[in-house]
């Protein structure tokens, strides 16, 4: 997390919209970096052990939206599947453990394990190779069409997990015990924590990277005008496929981790509606904004635990709140924050 | 005559039974001013589109420099030294002047496949940015989102980010569309300024710009050429006279 403070200064184009100075920026980024890392430490002095659990949904599905918002925020295509790469990455990671467990192997070729350092890059690997085939069918479309094509491949995979019975079927697949790191015991929900915590200031920081790169120049360039970039001479085509598999490999990794987290890989993972949830967390937290997803993912984690605490019929309220943010701040979170002088472009 | 720069030959399209282009020839020598003239729906713009590659066309040939470029996309055409500019100018509405420019001459300078660096920080370009931008006059508003400028702003950075593109033909789609008395005598000298150093198809209805810019002038009436000629000659053409020029004050 030690970066991300400099990222706030550092990703500032020179022209932004005024906000708050760099140095309240970077105390705001140094103060929310501490609470985050003192957190277990916090909860378990205030008594509440589960906000743990809570925060680190948040930073999971935070990796998730963080990646979807590459192609949706950024490269501005529409991906109604993204829960496709968030549920194989889960799957891959219960499958290896499935198999480490029944000591067989993969299509009696891979055998299975439930070492970390090889199913999160496994899990990612697969997940990218997979955004890499959809990709390249659904890419060759655009708007409306784009939508509809991402969000069938993810409900074809949702169908293909549902019957896949050796897998557990719509049952899903459970996990007895978490993977396991070398010299780390990430068991407890401690080390979990802090394991997602890095790996979402890693994605955060790859995100920034990439956003201010070339690579990130060309991309933002073909969300505002394609036909102007081909006349530029770039072939649109392999840069938003690029974007895909990144934003695809960032959804496999946060389905890895979720998978651990819950020990329990399902179909609805890939179900269209755990999509239409990634989406809203870029949309609430702010589109094309690069901490919006993560402001995004938290909202709607929390909420979603507050309400569910209060009523069973927690979908509305959370709906009304949803509607009433995108309606009223006009680029979701990122921009309420900014309109209160303390965000950042 | 040397070899043609932008050679077109025996080119055709049809939408359906209208004939846009019909067996149309042109040759472009290195530095010359070409223009193209001819009434609304003579299918200029389908012309351009075709150079371009943006619209396919049914047969013909379109050679850039001895390369035959007609089936290649529209990135790549512009790659090999074909850029454009747009009577309905396609804009960056986020981005600023300055970044436009920049993305132009990053396209030229290989892959954009990096993913570490700052590229609106590299200075190499920025200062290549800089000139082109200076060259139209848009200094003053570099920085502002082009969703911001004005119809005049966005013509001149349409030709400054075609000329950072480094192009060997520039096809000028109406460079003076839309733009004030002012702003057109502007657009003329620069163009003026830029005679000889780039090979230019300029397609225009203003009669004036044209007959002071142009070394050559082709007319172009219902997808066919009529005549081709220097200004004198397309002045003293009859044809011409009836088909286009005599319905308005030349």
């Amino acid at each position: 997390m030690t970066e991300q403070p400099v990222d706030f200064a550092a990703t500032k184009p020179v022209n932004s919209p005024t906000g708050a100075s760099a140095p309240v920026k970077v105390t705001l980024g140094l103060v929310v970096a501490a609470l985050l890392v003192a957190l277990p430490y916090l909860a378990r002095g205030l008594g509440h052990d589960s906000f743990v659990g809570l925060v680190t949904q948040v930073l999971i599905y935070g990796i998730a939206a963080l990646s979807l918002n590459l192609i949706l925020g950024y490269g501005g295509m529409i991906s109604f599947g993204h829960g496709a790469f968030f549920g194989v990455g889960a799957y891959v990671v219960a499958i290896l453990y499935f198999h480490h467990a029944d000591d067989s192997a993969f299509l009696d070729l891979v055998p299975g394990t439930d070492n970390l350092l090889i199913t999160l890059p496994a899990a990612m690997l697969v997940a990218g190779i997979l955004a890499a085939v959809i990709g390249a069918f659904s890419l060759r479309t655009g708007g409306v069409q784009f939508i509809m094509i991402t969000l069938a491949f993810a409900q074809m995979l949702y169908f293909l997990f549902v019957s896949l019975k050796t897998y557990g079927g719509d049952d899903g697949l459970m996990m007895r015990r978490r993977d396991v790191l070398p010299f780390v015991d990430i068991w407890g929900d401690q080390t979990f924590y802090y394991l997602c915590l890095v790996a979402a200031a890693f994605w955060l920081g790859l995100t920034a990277l990439i956003v201010r790169s070339r690579f990130g120049f060309v991309l933002s360039g073909l969300r505002q005008n394609e036909k102007r970039l081909a006349a530029f001479g770039f072939s649109p085509y392999p840069y938003k496929l690029a974007a895909f598999v990144i934003a695809g490999m960032g959804a496999g990794l946060a389905g890895a981790l979720m998978v651990n987290y819950l020990r329990f890989a399902s179909p609805d993972m890939l179900h269209w509606t755990k999509s239409g949830e990634l989406m809203m967390m870029v949309i609430l937290g702010g589109t094309g904004t690069l901490f919006g997803p993560l402001l995004g993912a938290a909202a709607i984690v929390l909420l979603e635990a507050v309400l569910t605490a209060q009523t069973e019929h927690w979908q509305l309220p959370l709906g009304i709140i949803l509607l009433a943010v995108v309606l009223f701040s006009r680029g979701g979170l990122a921009a309420l924050f900014r309109q209160l002088g303390l965000g950042r472009p | 005559m040397t070899q043609a720069l932008l050679d077109v030959r025996g080119l055709n399209k049809r939408f359906g039974g209208l004939i846009a282009t019909d067996d149309l020839s042109l040759a472009l020598p290195e530095g010359e001013l070409h223009a193209l003239i001819g009434p609304n729906g003579a299918g200029k713009t389908t012309l351009v589109n075709q150079l371009v590659g943006a619209l396919e066309h049914d047969s013909g040939s379109i050679m850039l420099a001895g390369a035959e470029i007609g089936h290649l996309p529209v990135w790549s055409r512009v790659l090999r030294g074909l850029a454009r500019t747009f009577q309905i100018t396609e804009t960056l509405p986020e981005y600023t002047s300055r970044d436009t420019v920049m993305l132009a001459i990053q396209a030229r300078s290989g892959h954009s496949f990096r993913f570490v660096g700052h590229a609106r920080g590299d200075r190499a370009i920025r200062d290549e940015a800089a000139i082109y931008i200076e060259q139209v006059g848009l200094t003053q508003r570099a920085d502002v989102p082009v969703g911001e400028l004005a119809h005049g702003e966005r013509k001149q950075l349409d030709l400054a980010a075609a000329l950072a593109c480094k192009p060997r033909v520039l096809l000028l789609d109406e460079p003076m569309a839309g733009l004030g008395t002012v702003e057109s005598q502007q657009m003329v000298s620069l163009l003026a300024s830029l005679k000889g150093h780039v090979t230019m198809l300029i397609v225009e209805h203003d009669m004036e710009a044209v007959f002071t810019l142009a070394d050559r002038i082709s007319v172009l009436v219902y997808g066919r050429l009529i005549a081709q000629g220097n200004v004198d000659d397309i002045k003293a053409n009859e044809e011409v006279r009836t088909a286009y020029l005599g319905e308005g004050d030349v």
